[in-house]
């Protein structure tokens, strides 16, 4: 199960795997995009780790809806209303919850992820951080219909989410800036998928 | 990397406080979130008018706040979208009751930061309606990508809408106007060398010695494709060729005609272009009946230029005409 206190380390890990790989994305980004999706990471999750020690939000939903704002508020790019979204739409699935068991987990990335598909308006195989989510939400799916535990269902999700983050290598980028390279977006893989990437791994990780 | 900057996370504020300090008769900064305004916003019963992006573009878009162009700037990191509550803080900052305009350059992050914004301000009862910019022809495919970048077009819209808020249109009135300036404009840019994002530290992309980038975004996206360096005037060529054949322009038209700089080419060079455009719009029977040559939508430091045409008619060259006072584009007062 997954308190408020698993919730709030998770997000802790967040913030650091966001500046660990700082550079890394950045980079990524630097191939196909604007070279900022690193650095607008980071700022994101320092400014959510600072409004969460602010306010210090009592239930899970909210301590999501504090994400979701400091992320819309600081991250700008197109990352910003992605990832406030995920976060904005995860609260609103997790409202009254105090706990989250595996299937209350899977439906948080389910929220998440229909958030940033109506928002983005991106499909699978457009090079973007579907191309992580949704094999992994899928894979996470079937891992709780086979009655696995939380740990496996993760797992499972994040080799899905490696996998299709993998995939992105040789699509050519039909969504956001990268699609304005067209051929010359192929053979790089996506930063949005792999920033989603580290976010199931850093849950699998930390709720291991 | 060698900048005139402090610090790389310092560059946007302390250069937004510079404008502050150097034009407060005509705008006033404020901080988090950061918007430019004009200085006595909210005009009342004026349709009020903003825009915003990344900052490197200098002078768009803070340098043209002020009476007769927008009423307020967002200025995100460099190269990065403003958020919403930047976007709301400018929309309340403006609102005259008359509604405001949103000025939306057409990427991704933008679009999507503009609209949660727009969704903000509509639930507390402002009237807002977004325009978006998408002139840059540069973009050929636009079915399989995000559709055409909102470049040059941008900055005649801005004085263009704002010429029209000052005469009382209304918000729908206004927006149609915006709409036609961008149905009517069509830009490229090319690049001889690339920028560098302070934050990054290092050159977007690489570029050899004797190659430039043909249809260059203006964050150092790349463009239709990578060449061997040409002269001036080949390189007008392919870019009015370009721009010319796509709305089309044709024999006949008024254009306001805008030869434009990407932060780190000198005017002499934006002149030569300029020069070799008049032949060329000349030779085709397009007169450009008003024009602009300098740095207003730039790219840092890149080396480069953008074309852009425009397609008058009397009400749009009227509204181009009327006096605009901001930091960056002055006439008429």
């Amino acid at each position: 199960m997954v308190n408020r206190d698993n919730l709030l380390a998770w997000i802790d890990a967040l913030a650091q795997v966001y500046a660990d790989n700082k550079q890394y994305l950045t980079q990524l980004d630097s191939n196909i995009g604007d070279a900022d999706h690193g650095i607008n990471m980071d700022r994101g999750f320092q400014a959510v780790k600072a409004d969460l020690a602010k306010t210090n939000p009592a239930d899970i939903s909210s301590v999501l809806k504090t994400v979701a704002m400091a992320l819309i508020r600081t991250v700008g790019g197109a990352s910003g209303p992605l990832y406030g979204t995920f976060f904005m739409r995860a609260s609103t699935a997790c409202v009254n919850k105090n706990e989250l068991g595996p299937a209350d987990v899977v439906a948080l990335f389910e929220a998440g992820l229909e958030g940033i598909v109506q928002r983005g308006k991106a499909e699978l195989n457009d090079k973007t951080m579907v191309d992580a989510q949704k094999p992994a939400l899928e894979a996470m799916k079937q891992a709780l219909a086979d009655n696995n535990d939380l740990q496996t269902i993760l797992q499972k999700g994040v080799a899905a989410a490696e996998e299709g983050m993998k995939n992105t290598i040789p699509l050519q980028a039909k969504k956001g800036r990268a699609s304005y390279l067209g051929e010359r977006s192929i053979g790089h893989q996506d930063p949005g998928a792999t920033s989603s990437y580290l976010m199931l791994k850093a849950a699998a990780d930390i709720w291991a | 990397m060698k900048k005139l900057i402090n610090k790389p996370e310092d560059v946007v504020a302390q250069s937004l406080g510079g404008v502050a300090a150097a034009h407060g008769d005509l705008v006033k900064v404020l901080y988090n979130p950061n918007i430019v305004v004009r200085a006595d916003a909210p005009v009342q019963g004026k349709v009020g008018v903003i825009s915003g992006g990344g900052s490197g573009h200098e002078p768009m878009h803070g340098g043209f706040v002020g009476m007769g162009m927008l009423d307020a700037a967002c200025p995100g990191d460099v190269f990065t979208s403003p958020t919403p509550d930047q976007m709301e803080a400018a929309t309340k900052a403006v609102n005259g009751g008359a509604g405001v305009l949103h000025i939306v350059k057409n990427y991704t992050g933008d679009v999507m930061n503009f609209e949660m914004a727009a969704e903000l301000c509509q639930a507390e009862g402002i009237e807002v309606v977004a325009v978006v910019t998408n002139d840059d022809v540069a973009v050929q495919d636009s079915l399989y990508t995000a559709g055409r970048r909102g470049v040059g077009i941008t900055v005649l819209a801005e004085k263009i809408c704002g010429a029209a808020a000052e005469k009382r249109m209304n918000l729908q009135q206004v927006a149609d106007i915006c709409r036609k300036v961008n149905d009517q404009g069509r830009s490229m840019g090319m690049a001889l060398t690339s920028c560098t994002v302070p934050a990054a530290g290092k050159p977007t992309f690489d570029i050899g010695e004797n190659e430039m980038e043909i249809g260059i975004g203006i964050h150092g996206e790349p463009g239709r494709k990578r060449m061997e360096l040409k002269s001036a005037d080949e390189i007008t060529e392919m870019l009015a060729e370009a721009i010319i054949s796509d709305l089309p322009y044709k024999n006949g038209d008024s254009v306001i005609a805008m030869v434009n700089g990407m932060g780190g080419t000198p005017l002499i060079e934006l002149y030569i272009v300029y020069n070799k455009l008049n032949q060329i719009c000349q030779a085709k029977g397009i007169k450009i009946v008003r024009n602009l040559v300098g740095n207003y939508i730039t790219s840092l430091e890149m080396q480069g230029c953008s074309i852009t045409l425009l397609k008058t008619d009397d009400e749009l060259t009227a509204l181009w005409d009327a006096p605009v006072h901001t930091p960056a584009l002055r006439w008429g007062v």
